[in-house]
Order: C-alpha cells, then sequence, then structure tokens
C-alpha cells in the first residue's frame, strides 16, 4: 500500500498537458502566424516586447475560446471520431475546470492586451471570444448549415487583431486580411465534410452535405472559391502587398479555382471511384493556402524592409 | 506500510504543479518586461494627482 489512497480525490488526475490541450495548440499555432504577419507588416512597429506580449495574449484569447468550446461541446464532442479524445469528453478534464479555465484566460488576455497594446485591439479580442463562443459554438453550430461560414470569422479575426494592436486602428489592409481567412473558411471546411462522411451526422451537428445535400455542398464550394479568389488578388495591390504577394495570389487562387471546379463537376459516383481523391487534394492544398499567402505578405515585408523593392 | 513510494498520479500533479510554477512565472517576467518597456519609452509617467504639475505642460518656444 502507498499513501495514494489517503489523497485521491478523483479517478483521474490531469496533468499539465491535459490542460493545455483544452487551448488547442494546433488552432493556436495559425492564429499565433497571422497575428504576427498583422501585426509587422502593419506601418506602424511596435517595441519588441510589446509585440511579443501583443501575440502572446492573442494567442492565450484564442485558446480561451477554445476551451470555452470543449466545455460546452463535450457531449458532441465525445460521438465524434475526430474529436472524442479531447480532455473534457475523454474524462480527463472536469466540464467545470474547462469552464474556468476559459473565462480566466479570456478575461487575463483581454485586459493584458488593452494594457501592452490599446484597448480597440482589446476590445476587438473580446469580440473575438464572444463571437466563437457564444455566437459560433452556443447558438449557431446546433442551428444552422451555415455554421462553417460564421465560425470562420472568428478564426478571421487575428491578423486584424494584430495589425489594431501596432496601429490603434482598423484600415483597408487589416480588413482584407481578415476576408482571406473568412472567405478560405467555407471551402476548406465543406472540402473535408465531404470525404469525413459520418461523424458531424452521428453528432447531429447541421452540415451543408446533410442538410443540403452533397451537390449544393460542391455548388457551394465553388461560389466560395470564386467569391475568394479576388480578395488576396487586391490584398497584394494595396500597401502591404508587393510582387511575392501578386505571384502568390494569383497562382494559389487559380489553383484553388481549377479545384473547385473540378470538386463542382463530379458527382458521388465518381467521388467514390477514386476515394475522394480530388476533394482530398483540395483540402490539402487548402492547408498550405492560408500559410504561403501570409507568408508571401511576409516576403514583400522583408524584401521593403531590406529595401530590395 | 510504506508511505513513501511515488504512485504514478504523483507525477501527473508533479507535472501540473511545475507547469503552473513555470507558466506564472513566464506571466511575472512578461508583465514586469512590459512595465521596464512602457515606463522607459519616454513617454509622461506621472499622473494627475490634482495640483498643476509646470513640467508636464507643453513647452512654449517664444
Amino acid at each position: 500500500m502507498t499513501d495514494i489512497s489517503a489523497s485521491i480525490t478523483r479517478e483521474y488526475e490531469p496533468t499539465f498537458g491535459d490542460y493545455f490541450a483544452l487551448l488547442k495548440p494546433r488552432v493556436m499555432s495559425l492564429v499565433v502566424f497571422t497575428a504576427l504577419v498583422g501585426l509587422l507588416v502593419a506601418p506602424v512597429s511596435l517595441h519588441p516586447v510589446e509585440a511579443f506580449a501583443a501575440i502572446l495574449f492573442i494567442a492565450v484569447g484564442a485558446g480561451a475560446s477554445g476551451a470555452l468550446n470543449m466545455w460546452y461541446d463535450a457531449d458532441i464532442d465525445a460521438v465524434m471520431r475526430r474529436t472524442a479524445k479531447r480532455p473534457v469528453p475523454s474524462g480527463r478534464v472536469e466540464p467545470g475546470e474547462a469552464l474556468a479555465i476559459g473565462v480566466g484566460l479570456s478575461g487575463i488576455s483581454v485586459v493584458m492586451l488593452a494594457l501592452a497594446t490599446n484597448l480597440l485591439a482589446a476590445f476587438l479580442l473580446a469580440f473575438t471570444i464572444l463571437f466563437y463562443a457564444v455566437v459560433y459554438t452556443m447558438w449557431l453550430k446546433r442551428s444552422t448549415p451555415q455554421n462553417i461560414v460564421i465560425g470562420g470569422a472568428a478564426g478571421a479575426f487575428p491578423p486584424l487583431i494584430g495589425w489594431v494592436a501596432a496601429t490603434g486602428s482598423v484600415s483597408v489592409e487589416a480588413v482584407l486580411m481578415f476576408a482571406v481567412i473568412f472567405m478560405w473558411t467555407p471551402p476548406h471546411f465543406w472540402a473535408l465534410a465531404l470525404f469525413m462522411r459520418s461523424d458531424y451526422d452521428d453528432a447531429g451537428v447541421p452540415m451543408l452535405t446533410v442538410t443540403h445535400g452533397r451537390k449544393s455542398t460542391r455548388n457551394h464550394i465553388l461560389a466560395y472559391t470564386v467569391l475568394l479568389a479576388p480578395v488576396p488578388v487586391w490584398l497584394a495591390l494595396t500597401s502591404i502587398g508587393g510582387p511575392v504577394t501578386m505571384l502568390v495570389a494569383v497562382a494559389l487562387n487559380a489553383w484553388f479555382l481549377w479545384g473547385a471546379y473540378q470538386i463542382w463537376r463530379r458527382d458521388e459516383v465518381m467521388s467514390e471511384a477514386d476515394n475522394f481523391k480530388v476533394e482530398k487534394a483540395f483540402f490539402r492544398f487548402s492547408l498550405y493556402y492560408l500559410f504561403v499567402h501570409f507568408g508571401a505578405l511576409l516576403v514583400d515585408y522583408a524584401l521593403k524592409a531590406g529595401g530590395v523593392i | 506500510m510504506d508511505l513513501k513510494a511515488t504512485h504514478e498520479l504523483h507525477q501527473r500533479r508533479l507535472s501540473r504543479n511545475v507547469g503552473v510554477a513555470l507558466t506564472l512565472v513566464s506571466f511575472v517576467a512578461v508583465v514586469f518586461g512590459l512595465t521596464v518597456v512602457k515606463v522607459t519609452s519616454g513617454e509622461a509617467v506621472q499622473g494627475f494627482d490634482h495640483t498643476v504639475r509646470t513640467e508636464l505642460l507643453p513647452v512654449e518656444n517664444n
């Protein structure tokens, strides 16, 4: 016998990693990268310590909204294969703990971002957390197949917040960075929904593939990709764009449009015959799409800073 | 009865405690760093305290 029997208060004692997993670290990496680009390409530069703090607290805010999402969605996460191993549905973290961590970190991140940078950036971060946790998670995710479109807005805010943290105001460049992510999200997720078939049905989450059918989903992917294509090109024409951004915007969107057109042209028989090859390729490409676009903005920024262009 | 054996549960608690400690120390470091940067950034740092402070008024060049 060990002295453990005297101190057991629950079946499983979570590790630090279990709590960290509540913050959705993989989503956070995209948040950190896009927020950093938004902050760096802005015409006003922050002190490195302020910039570091700004990115850190934007990331913590995003993590907090992830924890709130996991607290509220534990019931549907438990049903879906992709999410069943998350800390709350797997029983490693109590729902109340996830809620407390989500609320606590939300408060800390917003107050600290206000102190480190400015009130508008902090307000936008608070709005993003509220939007993701309440409007998306609690309300629209379970009630409309357009949930992906609305949820995409929450993911699109980080570069805008990064920009506002540096400049203190919103401008057309910041809005266009927001628009790129916002318009990219629906085709990205709907392509996934085409070949990850049963998960969302089992959980009762309305997905376009189920509510409007798979043909309609293919139409939607093409429509959103057509609407997305001009946005990065427009971004390349603004003060933060440059030749690299323009080249990347034209090449990537031409490829993306071609992929969406092929998805639109195909039917279920064709897709099942080659095991959703085109849909899977489109989805994989969409994962790199944002990183490459925002990377191109950084390259142009570096070329301008170095006096090359 | 052996009360000294380390249970796997103790290791998990240790990981949690060390993690929280490092997080708090990092947070203190960030707040301290921010404070130093804000204070030394050259802006007026004296607050209004109900008396006029001439040194805070804009300099007039006559």
